[in-house]
């Protein structure tokens, strides 16, 4: 493969405080200089003038449906929805059919993830078998099989005792547990957030204390077995003031937060629109703004887009019929450039370190910083370039997404794995 | 009955619920009922029949259970002169795992004029209307809402008080899983009502303050009622409850039962109201129940009135 020199674009690294016009030069599939004028008489060139050129983004909560549910995702149409929307990398939940609850499991997803293409693909494997939350999988033979965490995402561990014993094993193994964090007799039934919009609508509502009660048993839990405990798609307020000062004391927590939790709050489910439910639920907007400050002030460390793809019949129906769960990959990049970068409530250099630096660090995955001789993944995207998301012409294999018809101001540009340019709008 | 030259419409195709109506909405469908009713100006008056709506089909499609509501609708529909069709659903496709969004197709392939909608899930009449032409009727869906109740509710009050503006009614019970207090509750506060809401503590959050201006939540039923000019008890929903919510019905019946002891404290000339079906001894006693001041069985002549007067707007002009 030829030298690529990536020129003109602005570098964005977190890592190490880089926010610079710099030229790029990729070799053998790793990055062999960074300067600000590079010229090789034997390299293409790629002109990234008015491109930001990040760390490969990360999303570290996606479902990529496979094995099982072939009709809502696939890990071949996963990643190329990871690609578009300027993923390099995803972590893959377990909650798959079956579960990758055994080394099995996680080998096939890494086996159809090799065959896919080049968008790395990090299983995640399963805390209790089926994710049934009563007997402990086979963590240690999921972490040798290439698993990098372990969760019961869908659900919660509602078991202390049996967190307890799993956060043991993951202490020992130094991966994190990522907990979907509910209290499962507070939410009970519940189709949406608690409040005045549940009780307008007459649904059964999810309180926010449903979430933030579990947060505080796991801060505990992390705390007193000194493992790594990640916190999946943190909704409310009081659960991230858990999460701060438990970081406050020195707990290893980590949290994520999506951008429909960051962008919507529960008044999109007026109309019963079934693109409105997920779990947890659009919150409210001091919920919102909580969640905005938490990413701005490193309270949460990554944003993931909780990819859930559901096949058309799936949401075609009532809301308290329909399953929970949104796609994201295409629009995460572009919802947190429009609606915390353009707002002013982000800066670039931190918004960047949300999808690369911040996602790597809390699960333990290689990448998330631009330096010489790491593997060359790039994500390029264009801060100003404005669109309209159609859900229909995106690359998943499902459209359930509240975003559909959304006009942005930014969206991914180029994606670049192992030096290869795997995606280009 | 005067024949009227131009058939006034709503401002919607469809009845999904008050709280997206117009005040001037509502009072088409109040004037519209006046000439439907069968008391008011003379009892010996016969029952109104026409054919205004001859050759139209209405079909009920009741995913849940329900007696007063489809029989109101079946006898108002046969008094226009329409064919009724009744989706028995025990019986029908739905058990045989059909969709929802496919049964609705079907039904409106075959051409009805109005589709009357029940089911136990909220939402689900918003959900077919997304996807058919056929006006449909919110008969009541789970506990959202149930917008021909609070209409005929309406109708009863203003038939005993003239106005609803300036008045204070109270509702009381079952909150959170009434669909009849949240139509309710939309419609007097949009005619100037001032609401007043009374339970047990875990069936009316104090966030249902939020629904409308005006409204004001309590928990002892004597404070609730104070004052009061207008009594609406509702049933208690056991079934839509997945834990109970208070300890037996004999508890709830100590506290929560209107007896005429409670009902003092209400204004001497106020009325009561229950949308039935009512539990007597629990929700409301027998002896107010069969008192002069209850007007159950006006509700319930009022009903099948505001009915008629729905399937005339919303099937349109003659055929």
């Amino acid at each position: 493969m030829k030298p690529l020199i990536i020129k003109n674009g602005c570098v964005v690294d977190p890592a190490s405080g880089l926010d610079a016009r710099r030229d790029v030069l990729i070799e053998d599939g790793r990055i062999a200089a960074i300067d600000t004028f590079i010229d090789r008489a034997d390299a293409d060139l790629f002109d990234a003038a008015g491109l930001v050129v990040a760390p490969g983004f990360i999303d570290i909560h996606v479902h990529l449906r496979e094995p099982g549910k072939e009709g809502a995702e696939t890990i071949v149409t996963g990643t190329r929805a990871a690609a578009a929307g300027g993923f390099t990398a995803v972590a893959c939940m377990p909650n798959t059919q079956p579960v990758n609850d055994n080394p099995m499991v996680t080998r096939f997803i890494l086996g159809q993830a090799a065959q896919a293409g080049p968008v790395r693909v990090y299983p995640i494997g399963a805390v209790t078998k089926n994710n049934a939350g009563e007997e402990l999988a086979e963590i240690e033979s999921l972490r040798a099989a290439g698993a990098v965490a372990v969760t019961d995402d869908g659900r919660p561990v509602s078991s202390a005792r049996l967190l307890r014993r799993a956060l043991e094993y993951c202490r020992a193994l130094d991966i994190p547990l990522v907990d979907h964090c509910e209290d499962p007799t507070l939410a009970a039934g519940g189709v949406m957030h608690e409040g005045e919009w549940s009780l307008r609508l007459g649904l059964r509502g999810i309180p926010a204390l449903a979430e933030e009660l579990p947060v505080a048993r796991n801060a505990r839990l992390a705390a007193e077995t000194g493992a790594r405990v990640h916190i999946a798609h943190l909704s409310t307020r009081a659960a991230l003031d858990v999460v701060r000062r438990a970081k406050q004391q020195g707990v290893s927590i980590t949290c994520e937060v999506t951008p429909h939790h960051f962008t919507l709050t529960d008044e999109a489910c007026r109309d019963y629109d079934t693109r409105a439910k997920m779990n947890p639920p659009l919150r409210t907007a001091d919920d919102v703004t909580a969640l905005i400050e938490g990413l701005a002030d490193g309270a949460v460390d990554a944003i993931v887009s909780d990819h859930a793809p559901h096949a058309e019949s799936e949401k075609q129906t009532d809301f308290e019929s329909a399953p929970f769960g949104i796609i994201g990959l295409e629009t995460a990049v572009a919802l947190a450039l429009d609606k915390l970068f353009h707002t002013g409530k982000i800066p670039l250099l931190r918004l960047v370190e949300l999808f690369s630096t911040g996602p790597a660090r809390a699960l333990g995955l290689p990448g998330g910083r631009i330096q010489v001789g790491a593997p060359a993944d790039l994500t390029l995207f264009d801060p100003e370039r404005r669109w309209t998301y159609r859900a229909a012409e995106g690359l998943s294999k499902s459209r359930n997404s509240p975003f559909d018809g959304w006009s942005f101001r930014g969206c991914a540009g180029v994606t670049i794995v192992a030096g290869q340019i795997i995606f280009r709008r | 009955m005067p024949a009227r030259k131009t058939v006034a419409r709503l401002s919607q195709p469809h009845l999904l619920g008050i709280e997206p109506l117009r005040v001037e909405d509502i009072e088409l469908i109040l004037a519209t009922a006046r000439a439907y009713q069968t008391r008011v100006a003379d009892e010996r008056r016969p029952v109104p029949r026409s054919d205004l709506l001859a050759g139209k089909t209405l079909v009920l499609a009741f995913f849940e259970a329900s007696t007063r509501t489809r029989i109101s609708f079946e006898i108002a529909a046969q008094r226009l002169g329409m064919d009724v069709v009744d989706l028995a659903t025990e019986a029908s496709s739905v058990q045989k795992g059909e969709s929802l969004l496919d049964t609705v197709k079907t039904l409106s392939a075959m051409r009805p004029d109005a589709l009357v909608v029940r089911h136990r899930g909220s939402g689900v009449p918003h959900f077919l209307a997304r996807h058919t032409d056929v006006p449909i009727l919110n008969a009541g869906d789970g506990a959202h809402e149930h917008p021909t109740q609070a209409l005929l509710d309406a109708l009863t009050i203003l038939d005993h008080k003239g106005s609803l503006s300036g008045l204070r009614v109270a509702i009381l019970g079952d909150i959170l899983h009434s669909r009849v207090a949240r139509s309710n509750i939309h419609l007097l506060s949009k005619f100037g009502a001032r609401v007043v809401l009374g339970g047990p503590p875990p069936l009316v959050p104090k966030e249902f303050e939020r629904l409308a201006p005006g409204l004001t939540v309590c928990h002892r039923l004597e404070d609730a009622l104070a004052g009061a000019d207008v009594v609406m008890m509702l049933r208690v929903q056991l079934e839509r409850q997945r834990e109970p919510l208070f300890a037996s019905p004999a508890e709830y019946a100590r506290h929560y039962c209107l007896t005429p002891a409670r009902l003092a404290q209400a204004k001497p000339d106020a009325i009561v109201m229950h949308p039935g079906p009512f539990l007597r001894g629990i929700d409301i006693s027998g002896e107010v129940a069969d008192s002069p001041r209850s007007v159950i069985p006006h509700q319930v002549e009022n009903g099948v009135a505001v009915r008629m007067a729905l399937l005339e707007l919303l099937t349109g002009a003659p055929a």
